[in-house]
């Protein structure tokens, strides 16, 4: 069913990413999202500032050229601490999702390949976990671990895996009577070999577009958590947190709230025109998912 | 009279490798109530041929040059609107796969009623009709059938219910394709005998695809042989049989394990591959694999009459 | 010639319908048949005659619910997925759809290597090996990095048989190996397995639909119809003179490429009766056009010649033709 994401061979990928370049939106994602990558990388040689490092003096600063998104109530610098706030960001979003996507793969296989009964039970489960409100969830572990960044992770974990895991499951279950699996279970392959080398590759390219559409969900749901005080925890800097110090004070100093939430808004638009060009191009099937 | 004329076609797919040249001059009759024949191997442009006819090209796909004409109109030119009227009144298919023209979710008295909404006919009289179609394809118990769904009859009987609707507005004529393929060899002869009786019952031309050579021996009077998008000869069905003058037909013909009447090991074949389309060679398009080329073949064969409505594309027929 | 395989009253059943009304039908109805080495064998039959059914019983991919499996003297039908293992190195099967049973994201190499991968045999280098087993089937080095859906039909199926015939096996069952193949590819995938029985001893089941095929490729052949054997013989002499009805039919309703041939055909009434429902007697009788009293009550045993055997009460005469001769055409 996927004829067209299996075009993304490794000797065809130079000609796909070409392909998302030459779409305007692609290549205005690819932009936004180098964007905030670099700036979260080189955050120490863009700026000179301590994100962390408190100055009364300071406090409240509008943006200058020294202080380029101004200071906030503690006279932080926000523009270093935007961009170190990208890096809490990106790296739980992309830690985040790629533990997801291992898990809810995993899963999927078993249940998919596995006896009818434990299907049956993995499917139980997938659903009882997605049955719960995000925001309880959050709340619920929050309490349990303290608001950390683990919380953080396993809260996105939790929302992910059951939706992977059923894709993959759907596909696996289609996947199993086809005659190529027959063949290697008739050259005497065992379960592990099938599931590795011959179901897998053929199940997880759609999941990694939806899984790459998903980052920017992801990173809102770190913000929230952090803007709720439920994520990372002060001084730490998280697009959140600043979201929320500058919450506050919208009335007098705007440019925090701004500092805060125009990367979210970025980093969500630039995974979403990426990940929607590439679902586009090459599984439009997917569509009706989202 | 002529039903189908098709004449000097031309068609093309424009793909990320560029323009391929899947049907190249294509040209012959279909004469009227007649079973004309198409074989041919996978890649030999069956399908696009078909789709050309219904006006269902891809959209990456366009007739670059000919006509098909059909009972006067050139369908190659006619409006979206203009071809559905045809697809399904005065052209109907039949497919490999029954189940691809038959909806599920839909009686077959039903669908079959659908297919005369422009007849004016009250419902009862439909279903009269249905039902005599019915009994025509051999279905048991016709009145019964008609309150049955697809998946409710076996494979032989679902094609023949294809066959009743495809026939069921008499049609001008009827594009078969492929449509015994699916089938096993004693359903097989006797849907051919099936269709060769309704042809003449209802007096349509058929164009009946296929890659099975006897089948086509058994069924068509004439035979059009293709190969990568061209038609290399075309002739009565006992012509093209018995004094092929085309090497691929030929060798095709030698192919078919059914021709060696003794028994032999050893089974003839057509070494090589279809050339890529393209990059079509500037000549013969068979001379990379064929047996008796000669410097000639660098240039573009000539269709040689050889004799009256006996047509091949090759320099080596004239010689004869 | 020693004997390579032993099948003994194999049946098979399956469980079909809601969990309520679950019955059970004989997919395979108790079949026997020796096998040698160096010999092709051919069951034919039509769709639902249970052949495939058949030879995946015989691979081991499908259970037995009766009967004996005896590969080169190893009872077969009641090993456990871990002893059977090495005894599959030396037996492969090749599937019906060429491009379908290869996996579509492995490169033919990796695809010709697997089964000296899942083997754990260390002692031979795949990229000895690869080139070596793709030039015994035709096909030049350089396949071996292209992907399934970048080959033809024809040379799909050449790389099934290579890896077919990598580890040197005993015994190869192939399912409908001309099976969506070009009538000028089929001649060469045949004399690649004739030429290959030949030069590596191996012997062959072919199963097929496709009568044709069998008088070039195979010895002995057995007709199937709802799970049974009908007749069993050797190919030439029941090409010649088929003895049963069923065998008669079929290959009298063979289609040849001749516009001028007579057709003598043999007309079957009726259409192939459900596993649900088997006929009593001979279960061929509801179709059988010298039908008579005594076979719709009484089931048929083998009726055994030399080299014949038949499931007939009544076995054809050669040139046979039935009662109220319907001839077409």
């Amino acid at each position: 069913m996927f004829a067209a994401v299996s075009d993304l061979r490794s000797n065809e990928r130079t000609r796909t990413m070409m392909r998302v370049l030459r779409e305007p939106l692609g290549a205005f994602g690819i932009a936004l999202v180098l964007l905030m990558v670099g700036g979260a990388v080189f955050a120490d040689l863009l700026t000179s500032h301590d994100p962390s490092r408190i100055s009364p003096r300071d406090r409240f600063q509008a943006p200058s050229l020294d202080h380029l998104l101004g200071t906030d109530h503690l006279g932080r610098d926000l523009f270093s601490r935007v961009l170190h706030g990208g890096r809490i960001a990106l790296s739980v979003a992309l830690f985040a999702t790629a533990t997801s996507l291992a898990i809810g793969v995993v899963l999927g296989l078993i249940a998919g390949y596995g006896p009818r009964w434990l299907d049956a039970v993995m499917l139980l489960l997938f659903d009882s976990i997605k049955s719960f409100p995000t925001v309880m969830l959050a709340l619920a572990l929050v309490t349990l671990f303290g608001p950390s960044l683990t919380a953080v992770v396993i809260v996105v974990v939790l929302v992910n895996v059951p939706g992977y895991a059923r894709i993959i499951r759907t596909q696996t279950l289609a996947l199993k009577g086809s005659e190529f699996v027959t063949a290697a279970q008739s050259m005497g392959a065992g379960t592990a070999r099938i599931l590795r080398h011959h179901i897998m590759p053929n199940v997880i390219s759609p999941l990694l577009i939806l899984a790459s559409m998903d980052i920017p969900v992801v990173i809102a749901i770190e913000a929230g958590m952090s803007f709720l005080g439920l994520g990372v925890r002060p001084p730490t800097p998280s697009w959140g947190s600043i979201l929320n110090d500058g919450f506050t004070a919208i009335r007098d100093t705007p440019w925090i709230a701004i500092a805060g939430g125009l990367p979210i808004i970025l980093t969500t638009l630039g995974f979403t025109f990426l990940g929607e060009t590439m679902r586009d191009l090459f599984d439009p099937r997917l569509k009706r998912r989202t | 009279m002529t039903v189908l004329s098709i004449k000097d076609l031309n068609v093309t797919f424009s793909t990320e490798g560029g323009r391929l040249h899947a049907l190249k001059d294509v040209s012959f009759d279909v004469p009227e109530r007649r079973i004309v024949g198409v074989v041919g191997e996978s890649g030999c442009g069956k399908s696009t041929l078909i789709n050309a006819i219904l006006g269902l090209l891809a959209d990456n796909g366009r007739v670059d040059a000919g006509s098909i004409t059909f009972e006067g109109e050139d369908l190659t030119r006619l409006g979206p609107a203009r071809m559905q009227e045809l697809r399904g009144q005065r052209i109907s298919t039949v497919f490999q796969d029954p189940m691809g023209a038959l909806n599920p979710v839909l009686s077959v008295g039903r669908q079959m009623r659908n297919i005369q909404y422009r007849s004016g006919r009250s419902r009862s009289e439909k279903d009269a009709r249905s039902e005599a179609m019915l009994r025509q394809v051999r279905i048991p118990d016709a009145q019964a059938a008609l309150a049955r769904y697809p998946h409710e009859f076996s494979g032989g009987m679902r094609q023949r219910v294809a066959i009743a609707m495809a026939l069921m507005m008499r049609p001008a004529l009827l594009i078969a394709d492929e449509p015994t393929t699916a089938l096993d060899a004693t359903l097989e002869v006797a849907t051919i005998e099936l269709l060769r009786e309704l042809q003449q019952d209802i007096a349509c031309s058929v164009l009946f695809i296929s890659h099975h050579l006897g089948v086509i021996a058994e069924l068509c009077d004439d035979v059009v042989v293709m190969y990568a998008g061209e038609v290399v000869e075309r002739g009565t069905t006992r012509q093209v049989f018995h004094t092929p003058r085309h090497p691929y037909a030929r060798r095709l013909l030698e192919c078919d394990p059914a021709r060696q009447s003794g028994r032999t090991r050893h089974l003839p074949t057509i070494p090589g591959e279809i050339p890529d389309l393209r990059q079509r060679p500037p000549g013969c398009v068979f001379a990379t694999r064929c047996d008796q080329r000669v410097d000639a073949c660098d240039k573009v064969p000539p269709d040689v009459a050889v004799e009256t409505g006996h047509v091949a594309r090759c320099v080596l027929a004239e010689a004869r | 010639m020693s004997r390579i395989l032993e099948i003994r009253d194999v049946e098979v059943t399956f469980e079909v319908g809601p969990l309520m009304r679950r019955r059970s039908i004989l997919g395979v109805a108790g079949v026997s048949f020796d096998l040698h080495s160096g010999e092709t064998f051919a069951i034919v039959g039509e769709s639902g005659s249970g052949k495939t059914t058949l030879a995946c019983a015989i691979n081991g991919l499908q259970g037995i619910s009766a009967g004996s499996i005896r590969f080169d003297e190893h009872r077969i039908d009641t090993l456990g997925a871990r002893s059977m293992k090495p005894l599959r190195r030396r037996m492969s099967m090749m599937f019906q759809d060429p491009v379908g049973s290869l996996s579509p994201r492995m490169k033919v190499g990796n695809l010709i290597a697997e089964p000296f991968r899942i083997h754990g045999i260390v002692d031979k280098n795949p990229s000895v090996e690869v080139p070596r087993l793709l030039s015994l089937v035709g096909l030049t080095p350089e396949f071996a990095d292209r992907y399934p859906h970048q080959l033809s039909g024809g040379q799909a199926r050449r790389v099934g048989v290579a890896r077919a015939i990598a580890l040197d096996p005993d015994l190869i069952i192939a399912d409908e190996p001309t099976a969506g193949l070009d009538v000028s590819v089929q001649g060469e995938v045949l004399n690649l397995l004739n030429d290959l029985r030949e030069r590596l001893g191996l012997a062959m089941i072919i199963i097929t639909h496709n009568l044709h095929v069998v008088h070039h490729v195979a010895d002995r052949m057995a007709v199937m119809y709802l799970g049974r054997f009908v007749e069993v013989g050797d190919t030439d002499e029941i090409f010649r003179a088929p003895r049963h009805p069923y065998t008669a039919a079929l290959l009298s309703a063979n289609p040849e490429p001749d516009p001028d041939k007579a057709r003598d055909r043999i007309a079957l009434p009726a259409e192939v009766p459900s596993l649900l429902a088997r006929p009593a007697g001979c279960e061929f009788h509801s179709r059988c056009p010298w039908v008579a009293a005594r076979c719709m009550s009484e089931v048929p045993e083998f009726v055994q010649s030399e080299t014949r055997k038949v499931a007939c009460h009544t076995p054809l005469e050669p040139g046979a033709r039935p009662p109220e001769l319907e001839v077409t055409q």
